[in-house]
C-alpha cells in the first residue's frame, strides 16, 4: 500500500499496483486523473509531465514508490478552483492547441519553469520547453502563450 | 504449446498483404476524387425532425437522400442530430466528423451558427454518434471535412432558423419576411415583439420542415461569425486535463490489454511462453489471435489482458513469441535504394498509360533546347507518429459490441468490425473520441478491430493500449520514392519539356503502393508542352498508407526543387518562371471543367505573388542567408510558402521565418486556419530535416521518439506568418495543404544561401542539422 499526496489530497494506492508502476499509470488507471498523457514511455516526449515537490518530472518513467509522501500536482490541480493558472488562461486565449494531446504536459512543464524564472527570455523558453514534443507543431503559439502569461 | 484462437474466423491463417495495400490505396483515391457539390446537396425532404418531445426544443437532423430516415427516427439510440435548440436558449450542435486537431469541431459549430444567426456564446458543440445513415460520411481525410459538409451544415442552420421564424410569425400573426433573426433572438420591429430562439424552440419543432432548396444561404459579405478568430470549443477541457481522448476512456470494471505482433510484418504465432506470462502480476488472461491476415485489420499476435496498463506492458516485455516468419517481410532499405538507383539508369521503353503519360515530343524538345537539366531525387519512408498511441476500448454486452475509438474513419471501422465478427452493423456501436493527432494514421482501423477481437474473449470492457514502440513497428508508412528527372527550358526562358521516371513500390506486382503513385495534382500544374512520365515499381512488403498530404508531401519537394534548378539554368527569376509555368495553357493538361475545387491559374498566381511580396522576394540578403519559395495545388488548396534561413559552414540551418500564403476560399475560423498553416509548415520542416524510417531485413527502425527526431521548439522558427486570400470559391480544408510546399521552399532557400542543391529528404542524410 502506497500513500500519495496528489493535488492536495491523500490518495491510497492498493496492492493491485506494484511499486515499480510508473506514476503516470497510477494517476491514469488508479486515480482517474487522465490529464497527464502517455506518449513514449521513455521520458522523451514530455506529454506525461507533472510536478513532484514542485519540479517538473516525467511521470512515465518515475516509479510510484519513489513518490510516496511527496506532493504531486497534476494538470487537474493546477488551477485554483475555477480560476485558471495564468498559463491555462493564456493557452485558451491564444488558442494554442491543435489536437491538444501534448498540451497538459506543455503547461505543466512551463509552470515549473516559471517558478524558477518568472520572466523567462526567449532562449529560456526554448531551452526549457524543448523536452516537450508538439507533433502538431504549435510551437509558435506555445511560445506566445508563455510570454503572454508572464507579461 | 499452440494457443491459437479461432474466434476471429474466416480465412484466418491466410495472409493477404496485397489486399491490405489495395485498401489503403483506395483511401487516398477517394479523397482525391472528391465529388463536387452534387454529392453534398440535399434532396427533397432531406431534413427530418428527431425526438421533439416535451423539453427537447427544436431538433433538426439531416438525412442523405438515400438514407433510411424513418428507421433512424425510430431507433432510440440515435438521438443526436445536427442541431438542437433547447427551450433554455442553448444551441447544441452535433459535430459529425472526427476531431483530430484540425479544428473541425469548432468549425462545424461556427458554420451552422452562422446560418442560424445564433449567438456563438450560447452554442455548445458535441461529438455526434457514428451513424452513416444519419450523417453520411464521418471520416476525416484529404482535407475534405469542410468541403464535404459545407452545404449540409449551412442548410441545417438555415433550415432551423426558417422554422424558428415561421413559429414566431404564426404566434405573432405577422409575415415571416418581417422578422429579423440575429444573435439567437427573433425580432419584429413594427409590433415591437421580440423573443429568444429558446422561447420558440418547441413551437418551431411543430413547423413544416423547409425544402433545403428553398433556403437562401448567406453571401460571404453577410457573414457575422465566419472569418473571425475563435478559440477551440474543447480548449478549456484540454488545458484542465479533462477526459476527451480515446486513451482517457474509463469504464467500471474495465481491464487493460496489450497486443504483440511480429516485428517483421507477416509473422505468425507459433508458440509463446504462456505459463510464464500467466504468473506475471495482474495478468488476467493471455491468448493468441490468428487474425484476418491483413495489416489493416487484425494480424496474428498475442493479447495480454491485465488489471492495469502497466501490468499489461510489463507482461508484454516478458512475452517470448516464436514467430513463423516464412511469409514475413525481409525488406531492407539499402537494397531498395540500390535497386531504385539501378532502375533510374534507363527510362522505361514503354509507358503504361495507367501509371505514366506522354504529350508533345520530349526528345525533339531536348534536342533543340538551350537549357537541359538532369537530376535524381529521393526521399525516405516516414512514420505518422501521432502523439496519442493507438488505442481503443471495446465492450461486448447485450448482443452488441460497443467501441470507443480515436479514429479518422468511424463509419469504415464500424463496417469492418461488423464484418469481422459477423454482427449486423447496427450491433456495432462506435463512439468516436477526440484523436491525439491523426496525420492519416487513423484512417486505418487496425487497432479498433484488434480491440473488438480481444474484447470478444473478455467478459468486461477492455482498453487495448499500444506502446509507442508498437506504433512505430506497425505503422502504414509514407512510402519513400525516387525520381529521375530531365527538363528543358526553351530559348524564351519557358519550361518546354519535363521527363520524369518515378521509381516506387508495389505490394501486388500490378499497381503502386498507397501513397506511391503520381500525385493527381502535379500533372495539372507542371504545365509544359512536352511531357513524358513513366513509373517503375519495386516489390515491397512493408505496409504503406496515406500520410498528411499524400503524394504531394514528397512529390512537391521534387517538383519545386527541380523547377528551381531549371529556372536557374535559364537564368530566370524563379517567381517569374513559376508564374509562367502556371499561366501556360496546355490543352492536354486542362483540368475537367466544373467543380471549383480544381486547379485555377489565377488562384495559383495569386498565392505565388503574395507569398513573394510578404517574404520580401528580391531583397539582397547577407552572406549565408537565403530565401526559397515553392507552391502547390494540394487537396483543394492553392498555397505558396517561403523559407528564410541561414546555413553555416557546418551545415547547421537556422530558419528565421516561414511565410505561408493560402487560398482555401472563405476562412471559417481565422485562428484555427493560422494554426493549421503554421503546424503544417512545421510538420513539413520537421519531416524534411530529420525524419526517416529504415527497414533492415524486415525490422523497422526507429522505435521511439529518442531515435525519431520530431522537430522541437528550440529548432522551430520564431516566426511562421500566415496570410489568406479569401476568394469566393467554395471553402476547402487546411489539414494537408500547408505541408507539401515547405520542403521545396527549404531546399531552394539552402541553394540560395549556400549554392548547394539538396535532392534528398531528410536533409540529415546529407549532414544538415537544425
Amino acid at each position: 500500500m502506497i500513500r500519495l499526496q496528489v493535488n492536495g489530497e491523500e490518495r491510497v494506492i492498493g496492492d493491485d499496483v506494484t511499486p515499480d508502476t510508473p506514476l503516470l499509470w497510477v494517476l491514469r488507471d488508479s486515480l482517474g486523473l487522465v490529464g497527464a498523457k502517455y506518449g513514449c514511455g521513455i521520458g522523451s516526449c514530455g506529454a506525461c509531465t507533472v510536478h513532484v515537490d514542485g519540479k517538473a518530472v516525467r511521470s512515465c518513467t518515475l516509479p510510484v514508490s519513489q513518490v510516496a509522501g511527496k506532493p504531486v500536482t497534476t494538470i487537474e490541480g493546477l488551477a485554483k478552483g475555477d480560476e485558471l493558472h495564468p498559463l491555462q488562461a493564456a493557452w485558451v486565449k491564444n488558442d494554442v492547441p491543435q489536437c491538444g494531446y501534448c498540451q497538459a504536459g506543455q503547461i505543466m512543464n512551463a509552470a515549473a519553469m516559471l517558478k524558477d524564472k518568472p520572466k523567462p527570455s526567449d532562449a529560456d523558453i526554448r531551452g526549457a520547453m524543448t523536452g516537450n514534443i508538439c507533433r502538431c507543431g504549435c510551437y509558435t503559439r506555445i511560445h506566445t502563450a508563455i510570454q503572454d502569461a508572464t507579461a | 504449446m499452440n494457443a491459437h484462437d479461432k474466434s476471429i474466423s474466416g480465412n484466418a491463417t491466410k495472409l493477404n498483404l496485397a489486399a491490405s495495400a489495395a485498401y489503403t490505396a483506395r483511401l487516398i483515391d477517394e479523397v482525391e476524387t472528391l465529388p463536387p457539390a452534387a454529392a453534398i446537396t440535399l434532396g427533397r425532404r432531406g431534413f427530418l425532425k428527431l425526438g421533439a418531445g416535451a423539453g427537447a426544443g427544436l431538433v433538426l437532423a439531416f438525412a442523405l437522400p438515400t438514407g433510411k430516415a424513418d428507421a433512424a427516427e425510430s431507433n432510440p439510440r440515435l438521438i443526436n442530430a445536427f442541431v438542437r435548440i433547447t427551450p433554455e436558449n442553448t444551441v447544441i450542435v452535433y459535430s459529425k466528423g472526427p476531431e483530430i486537431g484540425q479544428g473541425i469541431k469548432t468549425a462545424f459549430g461556427l458554420i451552422i451558427a452562422e446560418e442560424l444567426d445564433a449567438d456563438w456564446k450560447t452554442v455548445q458543440v458535441e461529438q455526434a454518434q457514428v451513424n452513416s445513415k444519419l450523417y453520411g460520411y464521418q471520416g476525416a481525410g484529404g482535407s475534405t471535412s469542410i468541403p464535404r459538409a459545407w452545404d449540409q451544415l449551412r442548410q441545417a442552420g438555415a433550415g432551423a432558423k426558417a422554422m424558428l421564424v415561421a413559429a414566431a410569425a404564426k404566434a405573432w400573426n405577422v409575415p415571416a419576411g418581417e422578422i429579423v433573426a440575429q444573435d439567437s433572438r427573433l425580432t419584429h420591429k413594427a409590433s415591437g415583439k421580440s423573443a429568444t430562439y429558446g422561447e420558440f424552440a418547441s413551437a418551431a419543432a411543430k413547423m413544416d420542415v423547409p425544402d433545403p432548396k428553398s433556403l437562401k444561404l448567406k453571401a460571404t459579405r453577410e457573414y457575422r461569425l465566419l472569418g473571425k478568430r475563435y478559440t477551440g470549443v474543447d480548449n478549456h477541457k484540454l488545458v484542465t486535463g479533462q477526459p476527451l481522448f480515446g486513451i482517457d476512456v474509463h469504464m467500471p470494471g474495465m481491464v487493460y490489454a496489450s497486443y504483440t505482433k511480429s516485428p517483421r510484418v507477416g509473422g505468425k504465432v507459433e508458440s509463446f511462453n504462456e505459463a510464464e506470462i500467466r504468473k506475471m502480476p495482474g495478468v488476467i488472461d493471455v491468448f493468441a489471435l490468428e487474425g484476418t491476415g491483413k495489416p489493416v485489420e487484425v494480424m496474428p499476435g498475442v493479447a495480454i489482458v491485465a488489471n492495469n496498463t502497466w501490468n499489461a506492458f510489463k507482461a508484454k516485455a516478458a512475452l517470448k513469441v516464436k514467430w513463423d516468419e516464412s511469409e514475413a517481410s525481409r525488406d531492407s532499405i539499402s537494397a531498395l535504394d540500390a535497386k531504385a538507383k539501378d532502375l533510374a539508369k534507363n527510362f522505361p521503353a514503354t509507358i503504361d498509360p495507367k501509371t505514366g503519360a506522354e504529350i508533345g515530343n520530349v526528345d525533339a524538345a531536348f534536342a533543340k533546347a538551350p537549357h537541359v537539366v538532369e537530376a535524381y531525387y529521393d526521399y525516405a519512408f516516414v512514420s505518422h507518429s501521432p502523439l496519442e498511441p493507438m488505442n481503443t476500448t471495446a465492450h461486448w454486452h447485450d448482443g452488441i459490441v460497443e467501441i470507443w475509438s480515436p479514429t479518422q474513419q468511424s463509419n469504415r471501422g464500424q463496417a469492418a468490425v461488423a464484418e469481422m465478427v459477423g454482427l449486423p452493423e447496427d450491433n456495432v456501436v462506435v463512439h468516436q473520441t477526440r484523436c491525439g493527432g491523426g496525420f492519416g494514421r487513423r484512417l486505418m482501423n487496425d487497432y479498433m478491430m484488434e480491440a473488438a477481437a480481444i474484447a470478444q474473449r473478455v467478459k468486461a470492457p477492455v482498453k487495448l493500449q499500444w506502446k509507442r514502440e508498437d506504433d512505430f513497428a506497425h505503422d502504414f508508412l509514407r512510402p519513400g520514392g525516387y525520381h529521375q528527372l530531365k527538363g528543358a527550358v526553351d530559348s524564351g526562358g519557358k519550361l518546354d519539356a519535363w521527363q520524369e521516371h518515378f521509381i516506387t513500390f508495389t505490394a501486388d506486382g500490378k499497381s503502386e503502393v498507397s501513397g506511391g503513385n503520381y500525385s493527381a495534382n502535379l500533372p495539372h500544374t507542371t504545365l509544359a508542352p512536352n511531357i513524358r512520365r513513366a513509373t517503375s515499381m519495386i516489390p515491397l512488403v512493408t505496409p504503406t498508407g496515406p500520410w498528411r498530404g499524400p503524394k504531394d508531401n514528397a512529390q512537391v519537394f521534387v517538383n519545386q526543387s527541380f523547377m528551381h534548378e531549371l529556372a536557374l539554368a535559364a537564368n530566370r527569376d524563379f517567381v517569374e518562371f513559376l508564374i509562367d509555368v502556371v499561366d501556360r495553357d496546355i490543352p492536354e493538361l486542362r483540368v475537367p471543367a466544373g467543380p471549383n475545387i480544381n486547379f485555377n491559374r489565377d488562384r495559383a498566381k495569386g498565392v505565388i505573388k503574395l507569398c513573394a511580396e510578404k517574404a520580401g522576394w528580391g531583397r539582397k540578403l547577407p552572406k549565408g542567408r537565403g530565401l526559397g519559395l515553392a507552391w502547390a495545388f494540394s487537396y483543394g488548396g492553392h498555397i505558396a510558402e517561403a523559407v528564410e534561413l541561414s546555413v553555416d559552414d557546418k551545415k547547421h540551418i537556422t530558419v528565421h521565418k516561414i511565410t505561408v500564403v493560402a487560398d482555401v476560399g472563405p476562412v471559417v475560423n481565422m485562428s484555427s486556419a493560422e494554426n493549421q498553416a503554421q503546424g503544417g509548415a512545421i510538420d513539413g520542416l520537421s519531416t524534411a530535416m530529420g525524419l526517416d524510417v529504415l527497414m533492415e531485413d524486415g525490422l523497422i527502425n526507429p522505435s521511439n521518439f529518442n531515435n525519431y527526431p520530431v522537430l522541437r521548439i528550440r529548432s522551430a522558427p520564431p516566426l511562421v506568418e500566415a496570410h489568406f486570400i479569401q476568394s469566393d470559391f467554395r471553402p476547402t480544408g487546411l489539414g494537408e495543404p500547408a505541408v507539401p510546399p515547405l520542403a521545396g521552399a527549404l531546399g531552394n532557400a539552402i541553394f540560395d544561401a549556400s549554392g548547394v542543391r539538396v535532392r534528398t529528404m531528410p536533409l540529415k542524410k546529407l549532414g544538415y542539422t537544425i
